[in-house]
């Protein structure tokens, strides 16, 4: 028999559920348990593009140390869902746990014998107690709950207490939920013997706060003083246009009850960006919120927005591609697509949050910017983030920071005579003026369109008008680099000639990863971009190596290709590193496939440099 | 200046309406449309509407998509910003704007092309959702500035220029309108000057979606024997239900017609449409009858005009929406920035 595996505070559990079946929030609750009695917890939904009947798990891993990427592997198994036996009994660790419900009896070949067995008859303890057959279903979620709890040594007054907030207002449910919890406690007390892994009381986790990226993003929306949302529902970008109504609902109403903010569910995604558009030429600052087949269908009007300088924000949820792919799978995979969106010469700028937070601060942001460069702006999130909950830094609002409108001219500007061209460069930095629409009764009114036009906006055909603008475009896009989140440069204790550039998801498994390859001697210098267009660091910090990794999830090195192109960087002196199968990228996976690449390239010079 | 390519001294002879602006005021560049063009007595019209009703001409906000009758927002009322958006999606444009300052007047002018086959679907629910705006369908049948394709508005069995038969059915955007919820449903000819402009008054004065097909022949191709939509086949087959007159809140109110032939709706902002019947058994206040009355005139090949459908007390998108009178475009700081205490609210109840 394997060693039973022993640990505190740093392992992994799986829940195997079937969706629908009402699992997601017991296992929630276990992990707030967790959370709660100050132990680091990194979480993750994984769920079928699906309401009910399909599988689904619940990942959670504890860790101390406070790595909260996914690890790989699986120490405890709470295997609730007969489809998916074989494959979960599969993914755990030699000498690690299973928890399955033995009501009825399963014969020894559905077992492995290097794994430790715990069965709890859970449907017969809940049948015992309770009638109705979805309380049934329901109860048998907080059932195991109690059974780990009593296994780990959770707190049981913790439990009681999350399950007075959890129903806070339907208090009825809560005595029932925790009779649940408690059959399944004392029966773990009473006939099960105690098990390797622990949960031990900590002070790891702080002030930080657990939350999904789309409700940061949607708060940070707020905070940044969008007006008007127009989405079309589309996975996993959904909850961000639902967190922004109940955010709203909550901070943007009026004391007689009416509202300082607009929300309208669009007939598609073309008609969302159409009244984003609208919204953003007339003064308003508007958002739509969408995942890649959206922004396919968005481009023609992304590409308006570039040529006739209309600001626009647009949350970019993304996930697997291409077609529908794998629309519950995580991905970084809208790179080029976003960036170079649309037909004809155009790019857009990007942010790449790399955490809940950072999606706070970026949706809000990313107002200031669309407002003040008057064009589309991409917030980069990606199902990783956006629709799990992270344990991560808690939201922080300088009280004395306004919104930057940008470059508008009001009444009393006009009035005052100050002359007005839509497209003109007044300030040196190719940004413009523009006004809006009712702004004064003779002076300042402009033609918007999307065919050539002159710098006072009047159509035109002559070639000169038109490359003027274009290079007036580029100009434009030059002052942005200065403007956009800079990238965050970790540099190794050791001088090395190597670097790693990552974005976005990556953040915490790279973290790991560059702790746990320092400690074999591996060191790398890391930089995380946090915006397109690169700044200046990002060139200097790859000239400044002989090779750079870049870790990122999609097949076709997206952010390579980014790279390549816009900084003119020798294709050879940036090593792909690709993680792209939907599930998130591990530390494991990092520390693998860079210390493989280091040995062959120590054993076989590398592919000719740069010069 | 970005406006106005006219010379912009006027006669001082010329007559200023109550808010002080001549006719001249309200016109647009010069039009590049082809010698003839019915889309160019429609921008008279809006022209004439505009002065008419007093508004001042930087209120209006104009929207358009891709095509002849999308470049005509260029061609009037210079003063007001205007909006040429991508192909079929004007509606979408419009209700954005709409929503960030909903004080303007809002002016769409599209085609049938636009209208009825790109845009159909955003045509639909820009109607649906009651969109505070005049939408007008310059409706001539054919892609003009690709050079004469049929458009989905085309009859079945009307003749292109060069013989070819329309095998398909015609969508009827009236139709559409009225079963969608429009508020204000007229039809018009872009040669019937005086039946067209206090449509478009009275649209411009309504609150809710007014939606104005106006069959609009195109000269270079669709105007020959064959064509459904030619000026002759038009004027031919027009059935003009009502004659309306418009009268402003601050208009004096005079009567010159007998009692009992007129019908009066007073509008949400208390101008009057003072409807006179050519028909005697139409009720331009009852959708479903309207829907009979139209369905059984189109089967006899007649094009019926007018108004068509009056809702006086509709509401809008920003009733539904439940918005502030604040225009959103004009909310501060104060009002948008949620404070510092609330957020650390959330923060707490995320722990």
């Amino acid at each position: 028999m394997t060693k039973p595996i022993a640990a505190t505070n740093d392992f992994v559990v799986k829940f195997a559920n079937v969706n629908g079946s009402g699992s997601a929030s017991a296992n929630g609750m276990f992990a707030k348990v967790i959370l709660r009695m100050g132990v680091p917890v990194g979480a993750r939904n994984i769920f079928p593009s699906n309401i009910q009947g399909l599988p689904t798990w619940y990942e959670v891993r504890l860790s101390d140390a406070g790595w909260l990427g996914r690890r790989g592997g699986v120490d405890l198994m709470v295997a609730m869902n007969p489809q998916t036996w074989d494959a979960d009994l599969k993914e755990i660790m030699p000498g690690g746990y299973l928890l399955y419900d033995s009501s009825k009896p399963l014969p020894a070949s559905k077992f492995r014998d290097d794994i430790n067995l715990i069965g709890a008859p859970l449907t017969e303890l809940i049948a015992s107690e309770f009638s109705v057959p979805r309380e049934r279903q329901l109860f048998k979620n907080i059932c195991y709950v109690g059974v780990l709890a009593q296994l780990l040594g959770l707190e049981s007054e913790t439990v009681q207490l999350l399950l007075k907030e959890e129903f806070k207002g339907k208090d009825k449910l809560i005595q029932p939920n925790f009779k649940a919890f408690e059959l399944g406690r004392a029966y773990a007390e009473a006939n099960i013997a105690p098990i390797g892994l622990h949960v031990k009381r900590s002070d790891k986790v702080g002030d930080r706060i657990f939350v999904e990226g789309n409700d940061a993003a949607a708060l940070g929306a707020v905070y940044g003083g969008a007006t008007f949302c127009a989405w079309y529902p589309i996975t996993p970008s959904t909850s961000l246009a639902e967190s922004f109504q109940k955010y709203c609902t909550m901070l943007r109403k009026d004391a007689d009850g009416k509202n300082r903010f607009a929300i309208v569910q669009a007939e598609d995604e073309i008609a969302s960006i159409g009244m984003v558009m609208g919204a953003g030429w007339a003064g308003s600052r508007a958002f739509t919120c969408t995942s890649g087949p959206g922004i396919s269908l968005m481009n023609e009007f992304v590409g308006f927005s570039y040529y006739a300088e209309i600001p626009a924000v647009i949350f970019d949820v993304q996930r697997g591609g291409p077609s529908t792919g794998m629309p519950t799978r995580t991905q970084q995979s809208d790179l080029m697509l976003a960036a170079y969106a649309s037909h004809g010469d155009t790019k857009h700028p990007m942010l790449f949050p790399g955490s809940p937070t950072e999606a706070f601060e970026m949706g809000a942001q990313a107002f200031d910017l669309s407002d003040f460069f008057q064009t589309t702006v991409f917030v980069m999130l990606e199902l990783d983030i956006g629709m799990q909950e992270w344990l991560t830094e808690p939201f922080k609002w300088d009280e004395k920071r306004r919104l930057n409108r940008g470059k508008v001219l009001t009444y009393e500007h006009l009035e005052q005579g100050v002359p007005f061209g839509r497209y003109r460069d007044v300030d040196g930095d190719a940004v413009p003026y523009r006004t809006y629409p009712g702004t004064h009764p003779t002076k300042g009114s402009y033609f918007t369109r999307g065919s050539s036009h002159d710098k006072d906006a009047r159509y035109s055909e002559k070639g000169e008008d038109y490359t003027e603008g274009m290079e007036r475009l580029l100009r434009k896009w030059e002052t942005m680099k200065s403007h956009v989140p800079a990238p965050i440069i970790k540099k190794a204790k050791k001088r090395t000639p190597d670097g790693v550039i990552y974005m976005g998801s990556t953040d915490p498994a790279m973290e790991e990863a560059l702790c746990a390859m320092e400690s074999h001697g591996i060191h790398l210098d890391a930089l995380r971009v946090r915006a397109f267009p690169f700044n200046s660091e990002v060139f200097e910090f790859i000239r400044d190596h002989e090779q750079v990794f870049v870790v990122e999830q999609n097949r076709d090195a997206q952010l390579k290709s980014l790279l390549v192109n816009e900084g003119g960087v020798h294709p050879a002196r940036l090593v792909s590193v690709l993680h792209y199968d939907g599930t998130p990228i591990t530390a494991r996976f990092i520390i693998k496939d860079i210390t493989e690449k280091l040995q062959a390239g120590q054993a076989a010079a590398l592919p000719e440099k740069a010069k | 200046m970005t406006y106005i390519a006219k010379p912009s001294l006027h006669h001082p002879s010329l007559e200023r309406n109550s808010v002080g602006f001549t006719r001249r005021d309200y016109e647009g560049r010069i039009s590049t449309l082809c010698a003839g063009c019915g889309h160019d007595s429609i921008s008279a019209s809006i022209i004439q509407a505009c002065f008419e009703i007093d508004l001042e001409p930087h209120r209006l906000a104009k929207f358009s998509g891709i095509g002849c009758s999308s470049k005509t927002p260029d061609y009037f009322v210079g003063p007001a910003h205007g909006f040429n958006a991508v192909h079929g999606r004007m509606p979408s444009v419009l209700t954005g704007a709409n929503i960030a300052a909903k004080d303007l007047i809002y002016l769409g002018v599209s085609g049938d092309g636009d209208s009825a086959s790109i845009g159909l679907g955003q045509f639909c629910h820009a109607v649906r959702r009651g969109v505070n705006m005049t939408y007008i369908c310059e409706n001539n049948g054919v892609y003009g500035l690709t050079k004469g394709q049929f458009s989905a508005t085309s009859d079945k069995g009307s003749k292109a220029k060069k013989g070819a038969e329309n095998k398909d059915s015609a969508i009827d955007l009236v139709m559409l309108a009225l079963q969608l919820g429009a508020t204000y449903v007229g039809r018009s000819f872009s040669g019937d000057k005086h039946q067209l402009v206090p449509l478009i008054k009275g649209a411009l004065s309504h609150k809710g979606t007014s939606f104005i097909d106006v069959i609009s022949p195109c000269v270079a191709f669709n105007n020959h024997v064959g064509s459904t939509k030619s000026f002759d086949y038009v004027r031919e087959h027009n059935e003009a239900v009502n004659r309306m007159d418009v009268i402003t809140p601050r208009a004096p109110i005079t009567a010159d017609y007998k009692a009992g032939e007129l019908k009066e709706v007073v509008q949400h902002d208390g101008s009057i449409l003072r409807l006179r019947k050519l028909e005697d058994d139409y009720d331009a206040t009852d959708r479903n009858a309207a829907l009979g009355y139209l369905a059984r005139k189109a089967s006899e090949g007649e094009i019926v005009t007018g108004l068509l459908y009056v809702d006086p007390d509709a509401s809008d998108l920003h009733d539904g929406l439940n918005t502030v009178s604040c225009q959103l475009n004009k909310l501060t700081d104060q009002e948008l920035i949620p404070s510092l205490s609330a957020l650390e609210k959330i923060n707490d109840s995320l722990r």
